[in-house]
């Protein structure tokens, strides 16, 4: 137990450095730049149109207050932080009055719902798919899947989701293409809502595991052929062990360690490809929240949902670090 | 060099296609500069024409022509992919040598970073950049930004090679004839991870060409450029798929999804290269 407590001790400082030098990079790209947000957040504010020299005076005070660009340097930084811990980052602009934190936590269901949903089905089935590929090198079926794997891992998510936009929104309309839900659906724990919702889901989940499930099942497969040829897997073959327990006891059990590890380390790309995912089939996540706080000039909102999804990433590496001895015994020792 | 490209051309079925993909996509790039339209006048041919004889893959909503545009387009595409992979090979090197050959602190701290970069979602970062800068946000600038967020994953593969180099009698016998670290580290060990970073390199420029044509589709950067993404970003901005224009999305999309099979089938196939458990399996199942 001591074991585990000093390895989740240094779990958990790993995290504290991650979101420490995330959010510091985030405070030194928004104010080390040549651009000051107060002047671009004003000239914005007053494309169209006269604006008087007092409103703009009284305006640029406002802003200079929520970005938190009063004081000196070192002010400044202690403010920033002090505004992240309380978790408080002004109105937002583009629906103003609506405090940042609240638009926030309104998205941050959908994204991680869709998100944690996704990426599961993806391992999962990646895995399984990969380690049946591995251990049966010659089933026909598992090959041609492993040349559609091949094809499919490195097309970036836009381009996936574009297609899916295309085929399942001109070509052949079965689906909705846009939105959470239906608009005149109540919201609520009641069947009209939930179908709705899933119903919408499908085809942004669906691009999210098309791209994933290749990556796991090529992981999978390299790994659990490496593993087929060693000798304790020739042994339990010899002594007559039943084929399915030694595939899933013996050679998918050992690779999904680094499987694991894997997942962990790919959260950050996933998380990119769900905000572009989200952008294209207009879900109501985190992703479209950013893409559209950009398009309007919302400083307050941009900056929000960058540092709530760098510590939203950095936790749930952190949770998967933290159930990885469970799967892995060997990790508390390192 | 050339022998092992054409061992592999013979033996290697996913370097073959990978092989071929890239030769049609680098010679549509070079295809370019013999191209009879500049790439940055729009309304020198007939808007919205289908593809026929003399515009091959058609015209787009602003009057150029596709075919030509590509050329442009994907050059500039694969130009800025080699640049990011270029610029983070050298930090990733450096980062990886270093902390498989020193160890300790320095590899403790060295690896604590790079932890930190592979975990940080990097696009949000991006767009944070973007939303900054906005329209000094220039594409070489944007490649170097991608390089020095993008090296932490290939660090840590090179780490782990250097650090079993180190414990090989040669690296011994360089530190007691007084080779000093930066001797060993460019002389002794370098050749060893070259074919690993080359192969990363490949992959590299996967992550960073997707991640481009993302940023430039939603329009997060320099969109007058021609490249892949700025064509789909104004076939978008033109509602080319409603409209009925399909040829200004399908081709653009179709090239860029051989680019990235070809690469990903290049840095596989190096991979089984570099490993030679999953040569000697290749050779058995030659000879069966």
């Amino acid at each position: 137990m001591t074991d585990y407590l000093n390895y989740a001790m240094k779990r958990l400082g790993q995290f504290a450095l991650v979101v420490l030098i995330g959010i510091n990079l985030a405070y030194v790209i928004t104010h080390a730049t040549p651009i000051d947000p107060v002047e671009q957040s004003i000239s914005v504010a007053t494309y169209f149109g006269d604006t008087a020299p007092e409103a703009i005076a009284a305006m640029r005070a406002s802003l200079q207050e929520l970005y938190g660009l009063r004081g000196g340097a070192l002010t400044q930084y202690v403010a920033f932080w002090g505004r992240i811990i309380r978790g408080d980052f002004g109105p937002s602009l583009s629906a103003f009055p609506t405090p940042v934190s609240t638009l926030i936590l309104r998205a941050m269901p959908w994204t991680v719902g869709l998100l944690a949903t996704s990426t599961i089905i993806a391992w999962v089935l990646g895995n399984l798919l990969g380690g049946l590929a591995g251990y049966y090198r010659d089933n026909r079926v598992l090959k041609v899947f492993g040349i559609t794997a091949m094809a499919l891992h490195p097309v970036p998510y836009y381009i996936v989701a574009l297609i899916l936009l295309i085929v399942f929104g001109y070509l052949w309309p079965i689906l909705p293409i846009s939105g959470g839900a239906a608009m005149n659906v109540a919201h609520g724990w009641n069947w009209p809502f939930i179908s709705s919702v899933l119903s919408h889901s499908i085809l942004p989940a669906l691009s999210l595991i098309l791209i994933g499930l290749g990556g796991w099942f090529l992981g999978m497969r390299s790994l659990s052929s490496n593993i087929v040829t060693d000798d304790y897997v020739v042994y339990a073959e010899i002594a007559g062990v039943r084929r399915p327990r030694i595939l899933f006891s013996y050679v998918m059990r050992n690779a999904l360690a680094p499987q694991l590890t894997g997942l962990a380390m790919s959260l950050g790309g996933i998380f990119n490809g769900a905000v572009i995912t989200e952008k294209v089939f207009g879900y109501p996540g985190m992703g479209t929240l950013l893409v559209d706080a950009v398009y309007a000039a919302d400083y307050g909102l941009v900056l929000g949902v960058t540092t709530v999804s760098i510590i939203g990433v950095s936790l749930g590496v952190l949770i998967i670090d933290l159930l990885h001895p469970l799967i892995d015994p060997r990790v508390q020792v390192r | 060099m050339w022998r092992i490209f054409k061992d592999l051309l013979k033996h290697n079925g996913e370097f073959r296609a990978g092989a071929l993909l890239i030769s049609i996509v680098v010679a549509m790039a070079a295809l370019s500069f013999i191209s009879p339209y500049a790439p940055d006048v729009s309304y020198v041919v007939a808007p919205d024409v289908p593809p026929n004889a003399s515009n091959w893959l058609g015209t787009t909503s602003r009057g150029q022509d596709v075919f030509w545009q590509l050329t442009f387009a994907i050059r500039n595409t694969l130009l800025f992919g080699l640049l990011v992979a270029l610029l983070s090979r050298l930090v990733a090197l450096m980062v990886g040598l270093l902390a498989g050959y020193c160890g300790g602190w320095v590899d403790r701290v060295l690896m604590s970073v790079n932890d930190t970069f592979n975990v940080i979602p990097l696009f949000p970062l991006l767009i944070l950049f973007y939303f900054v800068l906005r329209d000094r946000m220039s594409t070489p600038l944007l490649a170097v930004l991608m390089a020095s967020l993008g090296w932490a994953y290939d660090a840590r593969l090179i780490r782990s090679i250097a650090m079993s180099l180190k414990s090989r009698e040669f690296t011994a016998t360089g530190i007691f004839s007084g080779m000093t670290a930066r001797e060993i580290l460019l002389e002794q060990h370098l050749p060893y991870i070259m074919p690993i970073v080359f192969s990363t390199a490949l992959n590299n420029m996967n992550w960073s060409i997707g991640l481009q044509v993302t940023l430039a589709v939603l329009g997060f950067m320099d969109i007058e450029t021609p490249t892949i993404g700025s064509m789909i970003y104004w076939a978008n901005q033109h509602t080319a798929i409603v409209a009925g224009i399909w040829w200004w999305i399908a081709f653009p999309v179709a090239l860029v999804v051989m680019t990235f099979v070809g690469l990903f089938l290049l840095a596989v196939s190096m991979n089984e290269y570099i490993d030679p458990r999953s040569r000697l399996a290749g050779m058995e199942g030659a000879s069966q």
